[in-house]
C-alpha cells in the first residue's frame, strides 16, 4: 500500500449510529483502513473503515462515539491498515485494549510492525503439534490431554473457576517426555483481557507475579468499563504480539484469552449497528469465519522451533453449550474442557465435566515415548465406565439404589471414586505419572471382563488385582 | 474459450468478501476477474448495466476505491491432468507447498501459481494411432502417475474426429499429445496432456447407473447396517466433538475407492496437517501404494477467505469427475458442507438478498442438491463403455447439534444415506457415535453381500437390527424400573444388546487391528454374537439362570474379537463360535 505523503483531512461527517461514522465526499480511501477521528474538543480516537462506497465510507470507532458531533469532527485517513508494532521490550508490559502502554513505562522499543488482522498461515507450512504439555491436573493431563500448538477453550459458566484454572495451568504448564534441555526452552504468556472486570484481572496480575511468570508476560487489557468496541481488536493485539514471539523470536507462547462471550458481543453490537442480515442470537453470520480468524492463529510452523498455544475463557451464558458462540467455538477450537456447576457445588477442584469435554489432539501427544503406551485405552475406559456411572445415578433418583443389580452398584461405586479420586486435587499439581496411577487405582476396582476398552496386554502389566475388590 | 474478451472497470464498493465494479458493460456472469493491483481472483456473480457485483476469493483489507477490476472472460476452472495425486491445493487448486516457496509460512494475497507444475515431465505411452477415428472420451493414452494408478488421456468432451497426429515419450502437461481432425470445417484441434474444465459444470458421461455396489467402508455400523453405494451419497451430520472428522478421515483413508479427494472446507488447519503428516506414511491396503498416492487434498481451512470456501467444493468435485471418466471408483470427503452454506450465506448477505431460514439463501436447498447430483455411477464417455463413479460423502455440522436446521435438511433431502452422529454417544465414547436408531441407507446393497460374503449376511443383519431396537425398547422400561424387575428373556435381550454395541457397533479408529474391518471379519464377529444369543435364549428355557450365562468366560473372549487380525478373523472366530455354543450347551445340560 503506496504510502501518502501528505494526510487529508476530512470534515465530512454525515451521520453517526451506534459505534458508526459514516463520511462522504471521500477520494481513495481502502478497506480496512486505519482513520483518525478528532472530536470538536480535540481528543483523538481510532477507527477503521468497514465498508467503501464510491465517495462514502462507514468507519467503526473503537472507543465509542459518544461526544462526537457532525460539524466539527474531522477525520484523518491514514492509508494503513491497523498495525502493531512489536519487540522483546514487550514482555513485562501491560497495554491497553487498543495497544497503548498503562504501566507508566515508556512506550517499548518497537523491532518489527505487523498487520494486527494477521494473514493465514498455509496448512501445507504448518506443522504437526505433539509436544505434550503437562498441566499438573488429572482430568487434563489423563484425559484432555493439551500440546503445544493446541487452541483449547475452556467452557465455563458465571461464577465458576475458569480463571484459577487457566492462570494455574499458566503457571505449571511444562513439556515433559524430552531431554532437559526442554526445561530451558525460551517460554511467554500472552494475557488478553476481553471486557472482564477488574477483579479477574487482578487476579491474573497477582497469580503471574506470585510465580515469576510476570517478566514474561505481555498484557493487553480492556476492562469491563472500557469502550466495547476496542474489545475487536484486543484479541488481534495479543495475536500479533503472539506471532512475533513464536515465530520471530522462536518462544513458546500460551495466550489467555478472556472472556471471548465479550468479544462476540463487541461483534454482534457492530453488526447491528451495519443493519446486516442477523444470523442466529441476533448474531452475524460471519461469527464463526470471524472466530476462526483469532483461533486459527494458534499452531506450529515447520522449522520454527516456536509454538502458539491458546487457552480460551468462554462464559457460556445461561450455562448453555448450545449457544451461538460456544457452538462455533467448539467447531473450530481442538476440542473443549467443559466446566460444571454440578461438580463446583460438590467442592471438587477443577470442577471439569470430564463427558462433554475432549482434546482432538490428544492422540498426537500420548502414547509410548511422550507418556505411556497404555493412556489412550486408559481415557477410553475411564470415559466408558464414568458415562455408565453418571447414567445410573439418574436411574437412582427414580427407582432408588435397592433396585440395582451387584454389579451396577458397582458403576455407581466408581463414578463416585472417580471424581473424588481422580477429578477432585485441589490446588495440588499432579504429574502424568500420578495420574496414571490413579487412573489404574480405580479400574482395578472393576472386574477384568468390565475393562473392555484396554487391550489384554496392558491388562496384565498394570491391572492390580486388590484386596479392595469387596 | 470462445468469445472470450478482457473488459476493465473501476471498484466503486468494497463490503467484505463483495465488491463492485463499474464500467464492466461486456463482462459475463461466472467469469473470473482480477480486483485491484494485487489482482486478488474474483468472480463475477451480478450484472447491473455496466456495473458488476463479485465475489472476492481473497482478503479484500487495503482494496481501494478506483482500483482496476479486469475481466478474464473465462468462468473458474480447474486444470485437470497428471500431477494432481498426492498433491495440496487451496480451494481455488492453487498448490499450498508452491504458495509455501513464494511466500513462506503466510498465505499473502494474489498468489498465481498454477495447478499442475510446468516443468514436470510424464512418460505418455500413447493408446491409438495417426488415423485412427476417435470420440469423446476415448483413450488417446496413458501415463503412469502413481506405480500403481494408469492417468488416462482422454479425448475432452465435445472434441472428435480423426487422429492427425499422435506423440509419444516424455511430455511436460501443456505440451499437446494430439491433433484431432475434427468433423466440419474446424481446423485440427490440439490435445495436452492437461485439460481445463469449468468446475461449476459438471463432466459430461454416457448414462448414469443406479448405485447398487457398496463402498466397502470396514466400518462395522456403516457396512452392515447402513451400507453406502459407490456412486451414492451419505451424510454425516453431528455437533462438535461426535467425530465428523476422525469419521471422515478414517474413510479417506480405509475406504476401497481408488482415487480419494478430500476437501477440508472451512474447517481447522491442524487437521489437514494431520492428514498431511499420516497418509505419506500409510500404505493402502488393496493398491500397495502410500494412501498420500492415492489423494488429492483441498484445503480451504476456515480462515482462509470465505468466498474460496464455496469454490473449493466444486473444484474438489470437478477433479472428482475427471478420474471417474478415467474408469475409477472416487470418494469425495467433504468436511464440512455446512461451512460452505455458511459462505454462501455471507455472501448472500452481503448482496441484500431476502434471506431464507436462518439467514440462509433461498437457492440453499437447489445448490446442495446440484453438488450432491453430480455423485453417481456412470458409464463414461468413449468407445469402450468403461464404468466409473463419484462417491459423496457430506459431513454436516448444526448448530448446537440440531438436526432441524436448514443445511442438515436440505442435505437429507440430497443424501441416500444418513449417518447421524449422536451427543450421547460421544460423550460416553461410543465411537463411531453413529446411532442405529436414527441412521438409515437408501441402497439396496444387501444383495451384493449375500452373493460376495454369505448368503445370511442380510438376514443376521435384520435380526441384529432387531435385538437392539428391542434393547432400545426395554432400556426404557429399565428406566423406570430397574433391570433386575425384568424377566430373564428380557434381561438376555438387554445383555446381547449390550454386546452388540461394545463389541460390534464401537470401533476404534486408533486402533491398527480394529481400525479396518473386512466383510468378513464383520459377518463373523457378529456371528459370533448372535450364535451367543441362540444359546442364551435356549438355555433359559430350559431353566439355566442368566446371571450364569454372563459370567462365561467366551465373553471375554468376544469382546476381544476386535484385536484379531482381518487375515485370521475368520478362523479363530469360527473356532470361537463352537466354544460359545459348547459353552452354552454345557450351561443348558449342567
Amino acid at each position: 500500500m503506496a504510502r501518502a505523503l501528505y494526510i487529508k483531512e476530512y470534515r465530512t461527517l454525515l451521520s453517526v449510529s451506534g459505534p458508526l461514522l459514516v463520511f462522504d465526499r471521500l477520494s481513495g480511501v481502502a478497506h480496512g483502513e486505519i482513520v483518525e477521528v478528532i472530536t470538536g474538543e480535540g481528543e483523538a480516537r481510532r477507527g477503521q473503515v468497514l465498508e467503501v462506497n464510491r465517495d462514502r465510507a462507514v468507519v467503526q470507532v473503537f472507543t465509542g462515539a459518544r461526544g462526537i458531533d457532525v460539524e466539527t469532527t474531522r477525520a484523518h485517513f491514514t492509508g494503513e491498515v491497523a498495525r502493531l508494532g512489536v519487540g522483546m521490550e514487550m514482555l513485562g508490559r501491560v497495554f491497553d485494549g487498543s495497544g497503548r502502554p498503562i504501566d507508566a513505562g515508556p512506550p517499548p522499543i518497537a523491532e518489527r510492525d505487523f498487520e494486527i488482522g494477521g494473514l493465514p498461515i498455509n496448512p501445507f507450512a504448518r506443522d504437526h503439534p505433539v509436544d505434550f504439555i503437562q498441566t499438573g491436573f488429572s482430568a487434563i493431563d489423563g484425559l484432555n490431554t493439551l500440546v503445544r500448538g493446541q487452541k483449547l477453550p475452556i467452557f465455563s459458566c458465571f461464577g465458576l473457576p475458569a480463571a484459577e484454572i487457566a492462570a494455574q495451568v499458566a503457571v505449571q504448564a511444562k513439556v515433559v517426555g524430552r531431554d532437559e534441555s526442554a526445561a530451558s526452552e525460551p517460554f511467554a504468556v500472552v494475557f488478553a483481557a476481553i471486557g472482564i472486570t477488574h477483579r479477574e484481572a487482578s487476579y491474573f496480575r497477582t497469580r503471574f507475579e506470585e510465580s515469576g511468570a510476570r517478566d514474561r508476560t505481555v498484557s493487553f487489557l480492556n476492562l469491563a468499563d472500557d469502550p466495547t468496541v476496542e474489545r475487536i481488536m484486543t484479541p488481534r493485539l495479543a495475536l500479533t504480539a503472539a506471532e512475533y514471539l513464536a515465530f520471530e523470536r522462536d518462544m513458546h507462547v500460551l495466550v489467555i484469552m478472556t472472556d471471548m462471550i465479550h468479544y462476540a458481543e463487541a461483534l454482534r453490537e457492530v453488526s447491528t449497528a451495519r443493519e446486516e442480515v442477523p444470523g442466529r442470537r441476533g448474531y452475524p453470520g460471519y461469527l464463526y469465519s470471524d472466530l476462526s480468524s483469532l483461533y486459527e492463529r494458534a499452531g506450529r510452523l515447520k522449522g520454527k522451533p516456536g509454538s502458539i498455544t491458546q487457552l480460551i475463557i468462554l462464559t457460556m451464558p445461561d450455562d448453555d453449550i448450545t449457544h451461538p458462540v460456544p457452538d462455533l467455538t467448539g467447531y473450530i477450537t481442538e476440542g473443549q474442557l467443559v466446566l460444571s456447576r454440578e461438580l463446583h457445588r460438590k467442592g471438587i477442584y477443577p470442577p471439569i465435566d470430564v463427558l462433554p469435554s475432549l482434546s482432538r489432539l490428544m492422540n498426537a501427544g500420548i502414547g509410548p515415548g511422550k507418556t505411556r503406551e497404555d493412556h489412550r485405552n486408559i481415557a477410553d475406559q475411564l470415559y466408558a465406565l464414568y458415562a455408565q456411572g453418571r447414567d445410573l445415578r439418574r436411574l437412582v433418583a427414580i427407582i432408588g439404589e435397592a433396585a440395582l443389580s451387584a454389579e451396577d452398584r458397582l458403576y455407581l461405586d466408581f463414578a463416585d471414586r472417580f471424581e473424588g479420586r481422580f477429578l477432585d486435587q485441589g490446588r495440588s499439581a499432579r504429574d502424568i505419572g500420578e495420574t496414571m496411577d490413579r487412573a489404574w487405582e480405580l479400574l482395578s476396582m472393576m472386574p477384568e471382563g468390565a475393562l473392555k476398552r484396554v487391550r489384554g496386554e496392558y491388562i496384565r502389566k498394570y491391572y492390580r488385582r486388590p484386596a479392595s475388590h469387596a | 474459450m470462445p468469445n472470450a474478451k478482457e473488459t476493465e472497470g473501476r471498484l466503486c464498493r468494497i463490503a467484505g468478501p463483495v465488491v463492485v465494479a463499474e464500467g464492466m458493460r461486456g463482462a459475463r456472469i461466472g467469469d473470473v476477474a482480477l480486483v485491484g493491483e494485487a489482482r486478488l481472483i474474483a468472480e463475477i456473480i451480478r450484472l447491473e448495466r455496466g456495473q458488476a457485483t463479485l465475489q472476492v476469493y481473497e482478503d479484500t483489507i487495503g482494496l481501494r476505491v478506483g482500483e482496476p477490476v479486469v475481466s478474464t472472460g473465462e468462468p473458474l476452472t480447474a486444470e485437470l491432468g497428471p500431477g494432481l495425486l498426492a498433491g495440496i491445493f487451496d480451494g481455488l487448486e492453487r498448490p499450498l507447498p508452491e504458495i509455501q516457496k513464494q511466500a513462506g509460512h503466510f498465505i499473502l494475497k494474489g498468489a498465481a501459481v498454477p495447478a499442475l507444475p510446468r516443468a514436470a515431465r510424464w512418460p505418455f505411452a500413447a493408446a491409438v494411432k495417426e488415423g485412427e477415428s476417435v470420440e469423446p472420451g476415448d483413450v488417446l493414452g496413458t501415463v503412469p502417475e502413481t506405480p500403481r494408478l494408469t492417468h488416462k488421456i482422454l479425448v475432452p468432451p465435445g472434441v472428435g474426429g480423426h487422429i492427425a497426429e499422435i506423440r509419444e515419450g516424455q511430455l511436460s502437461v501443456e505440451e499437446s499429445v494430439a491433433l484431432i481432425e475434427a468433423r466440419g470445417n474446424r481446423g485440427p484441434i490440439e490435445v495436452r496432456l492437461m485439460q481445463r474444465w469449468p468446475v461449476r459444470q459438471g463432466r459430461p458421461y454416457r448414462q448414469k447407473l443406479s448405485p447398487n455396489t457398496p463402498l466397502i467402508t470396514g466400518q462395522r455400523v456403516i457396512d452392515t447396517f447402513f451400507p453406502v453405494a459407490k456412486g451414492g451419497t451419505a451424510v454425516i451430520p453431528g455437533g462438535f466433538g461426535t467425530g465428523k472428522t476422525v469419521m471422515e478421515q478414517t474413510l479417506a483413508k480405509r475406504a476401497e475407492a481408488q482415487i480419494v479427494v478430500y476437501v477440508g472446507c472451512g474447517e481447522r488447519g491442524n487437521e489437514m496437517t494431520e492428514v498431511l503428516a499420516e497418509f505419506p506414511c500409510l500404505v493402502d491396503p488393496h493398491a500397495g501404494v502410500t494412501l498420500m498416492e492415492r489423494t488429492v487434498l483441498i484445503a480451504n481451512t476456515s480462515n482462509m477467505p470465505v468466498a474460496a470456501r464455496e469454490a473449493s467444493i466444486y473444484t474438489s468435485l470437478t477433479i472428482a469427475e475427471y478420474y471417474r471418466d478415467m474408469g475409477y471408483d472416487v470418494a469425495l470427503m467433504a468436511d464440512s458442507t455446512s461451512r460452505w452454506g455458511e459462505a454462501l450465506r455471507e455472501v448472500s448477505g452481503r448482496l441484500e438478498e431476502m434471506p431464507g431460514e436462518e439467514g440462509y439463501p433461498a437457492y440453499l436447498g437447489s445448490r446442495l442438491a446440484g453438488f450432491y447430483e453430480r455423485a453417481g455411477r456412470v458409464v463414461c464417455l468413449g468407445k469402450d463403455s468403461r464404468e466409473g463413479s463419484v462417491t459423496i460423502i457430506g459431513a454436516v455440522s448444526p448448530p448446537g447439534g440440531d438436526f432441524s436446521e436448514p443445511m442438515t435438511q436440505a442435505s437429507l433431502r440430497a443424501a441416500g444415506t444418513f449417518w447421524g452422529l449422536d451427543v450421547n454417544l460421544a460423550r460416553r465414547r461410543h465411537f463411531p457415535a453413529i446411532h442405529w436408531m436414527t441412521s438409515y441407507s437408501l441402497y439396496d446393497a444387501g444383495g451384493w453381500f449375500d452373493a460376495e460374503v454369505a448368503p445370511d449376511w442380510r438376514e443376521q443383519a435384520r435380526l441384529a437390527m432387531s435385538l437392539l431396537q428391542k434393547e432400545e425398547e426395554l432400556l426404557e422400561i429399565v428406566q423406570l424400573v430397574g433391570s433386575e424387575a425384568l424377566p430373564d428373556a428380557e434381561k438376555a435381550i438387554l445383555q446381547v444388546g449390550r454386546l452388540l454395541r461394545e463389541d460390534f457397533l464401537q470401533q476404534s479408529a486408533f486402533d491398527p487391528a480394529d481400525e479396518f474391518c473386512s466383510p468378513k471379519k464383520q459377518y463373523w464377529m457378529l456371528r459370533a454374537i448372535l450364535v451367543f444369543y441362540h444359546g442364551l435364549v435356549e438355555a433359559l428355557g430350559k431353566g439355566a439362570g442368566s446371571a450364569k450365562a454372563m459370567a462365561l468366560p467366551v465373553l471375554s473372549e468376544i469382546a476381544r474379537m476386535k484385536e484379531i487380525p482381518v487375515e485370521k478373523a475368520e478362523q479363530e472366530i469360527r473356532a470361537l463360535v463352537e466354544r460359545t455354543r459348547a459353552a452354552l450347551g454345557g450351561l443348558r445340560d449342567g
